[in-house]
């Protein structure tokens, strides 16, 4: 089975100061990782190779730094690039590296821990014009199709799909192995493909950020009996 | 035109009174799905115009509906309620009008049929303006951002629609219910979290009976969940855990660190239990109760649970 990884690699968020003067966040000098539930869809990408064989080609969004951790944990070849842009940008971007290439299933996590945006799995399948699955906690692959048991809200959905298919993880579909040194080392020979896109369309622009003061009423509170007051006034 | 869909007829709601205060010039129309019955109560709730579809919420079948609706309209807008099959349906809506999405929107601005939004980034410590290059702006909002409001003889118009969806690509064939103890926390509207005060895992059961009686769901910091592992991942509140929205969030023994308060930004009310004056969370919350966790929380259970 050929199995495409999206993964995007952020900065640590909890390295990230804020500029005391325009208020706006400081990345200098900030380590980066990959996004946590990436990480997800790569480990989920490994399982299946390891049951169904195959091959596990991770698409990496960041630096080369990032492709070497994701070929540490198993990945056989990764293709990196650099850019700046938004989720069409993203989408769009990826579609074209992945229209040419053989795969039957690309697993992304459902979102990256920066941004919360949601978008760039379902943009991905809806630009190569194939099934989605989102949210999804298990999956197992069987005779060229794919059954995914999905998080909601208030329920669980079991749904089924033929491939090629997308499917986006959550945290809840596996714990991601942290590779040996061993492996660290290995990774040292696969492949890695740089790309330098060119400049892509976007959709959205931000026009200003800043850190959201906090404005809370911080009231003490001297005893239970006005706590649980509160409480029910809240409730 | 502004066009709204929400699969959550609350959400939509909310997001009609939204844009009938802040556009209310602009005509209003909402895309509603499923079963008949409820089109008045969009109406009501403000749209000047209901486009209803006959049909099962099914993602692959709203994007094509919505879709063929901006084929033939044009919308310069189109509002989606922040569910998980709105985060779904709004981005690929997007994708096939090569198109910006900005997704979990905290507020809007509509000015000369341009959209702005608000919405949380950088894990939830910062907060961007964005506004869109192309249109359909296409953006999703949070629930529980803005009062609905209703006028029951508001009039409008009802247009059944007949869309003539492409099969869907993707089988349901299972639905489980989540038992009240399985939906997120991420979804829940009351929180009773937990934090390092807590000595042991065995009095665990001192939170849970009050997230009980308050019928809320149960959270916890960093170390609970990542370090002593005494709570599942899910109920992980923070930075790198869950970002979570809810009516009511009650810290208890949780100093509030960054990456903690990062997580409950978009709490409506937040009441810290802590026996440390000094602890950040002071500064974090609306009302605060400084003493021990073991006399407080088991005797607020008490007291709760006798006058609800």
């Amino acid at each position: 089975m050929e199995i495409v990884v999206c993964v995007k690699q952020i900065f640590d968020l909890n390295q990230i100061k804020e500029d005391a003067a325009t208020k706006r966040p400081v990345t200098e000098g900030v380590t980066r990782k990959i996004s946590d539930f990436d990480k997800n869809a790569l480990e989920e990408a490994l399982r299946l190779k390891e049951k169904h064989g195959g091959k596990v080609v991770v698409l990496v969004s960041g630096t080369k730094e990032a492709a070497k951790e994701a070929l540490a944990m198993g990945a056989d070849e990764a293709i990196v690039y650099l850019t700046e842009t938004d989720s069409l940008g993203t989408a769009s971007l990826l579609a074209g590296i992945i229209q040419p290439m053989k795969f039957d299933l690309i697993l992304c996590g459902e979102a990256s821990i920066d941004e919360y945006a949601f978008q760039v799995g379902p943009r991905l399948a809806e630009a190569l014009g194939i099934p989605v699955l989102t949210y999804a906690r298990k999956i197992e692959v069987n005779n060229g199709t794919i059954i995914a048991e999905r998080e909601l809200e208030n329920r669980y959905e079991v749904v089924k799909a033929h491939l090629p298919v997308l499917v986006t993880v959550n945290k809840a579909i596996n714990e991601p192995r942290i590779p040996t040194l061993l492996q660290i080392v290995g990774a040292s020979k696969k492949k890695i493909t740089e790309l330098s896109p060119e400049k892509t369309e976007i959709g959205v622009e931000t026009v200003n950020i800043e850190t959201i003061e906090m404005k809370r009423k911080e009231i003490i509170l001297e005893n239970i009996e006005k706590l649980a007051g509160v409480i029910l006034s809240e409730k | 035109m502004i066009f709204t869909f929400s699969d959550n007829d609350e959400i939509a709601f909310e997001i009609l009174a939204k844009v009938r205060e802040i556009a209310d010039s602009q005509e209003l129309s909402s895309i509603v799905l499923g079963k008949h019955g409820k089109e008045e109560d969009y109406i009501a709730h403000g749209a000047d115009k209901v486009f209803f579809i006959e049909s099962e919420l099914h993602a692959d079948l709203v994007v094509d509906c919505i879709s063929t609706l901006i084929d033939q309209h044009k919308p310069e807008v189109l509002l989606i309620g922040g569910t998980r099959l709105g985060k779904e349906v709004a981005p690929r809506i997007a994708q096939r009008y090569g198109v910006g999405c900005a997704t979990d929107c905290i507020d809007l601005s509509i000015k000369d049929d341009q959209l702005n939004i608000q919405r949380l980034v950088l894990g939830g410590r910062f907060i961007a303006t964005q506004k869109f290059v192309r249109k359909p702006q296409i953006a999703t909002v949070m629930p529980r951002r803005f009062e609905k409001k209703a006028d029951k003889i508001r009039e409008g118009e009802i247009i059944e629609f007949a869309c003539e969806p492409a099969e869907p690509m993707v089988d349901v064939l299972e639905i489980m219910e989540k038992a009240i103890q399985e939906v997120r926390i991420e979804e829940a509207e009351i929180i009773v979290s937990v934090g390092r005060g807590l000595k042991k895992k065995e009095d665990l059961k001192i939170i849970t009976d009050l997230a009980e009686v308050l019928r809320g769901a149960v959270g916890c910091s960093r170390s609970i969940a990542a370090d002593l592992k005494w709570l599942p991942e899910q109920h992980w509140v923070g930075l790198s855990g869950h970002k979570v929205n809810p009516g009511l969030y009650i810290a208890i023994g949780i100093s509030g660190q960054v990456q903690h308060i990062a997580g409950i930004r978009d709490a409506k009310t937040i009441i810290a239990i802590n026996n440390d004056p000094n602890a950040p969370i002071f500064k974090a919350c609306d009302y605060g109760i400084i003493g021990d966790l073991y006399e407080i929380v088991p005797t607020l259970t008490e007291i709760i649970r006798k006058q609800v």
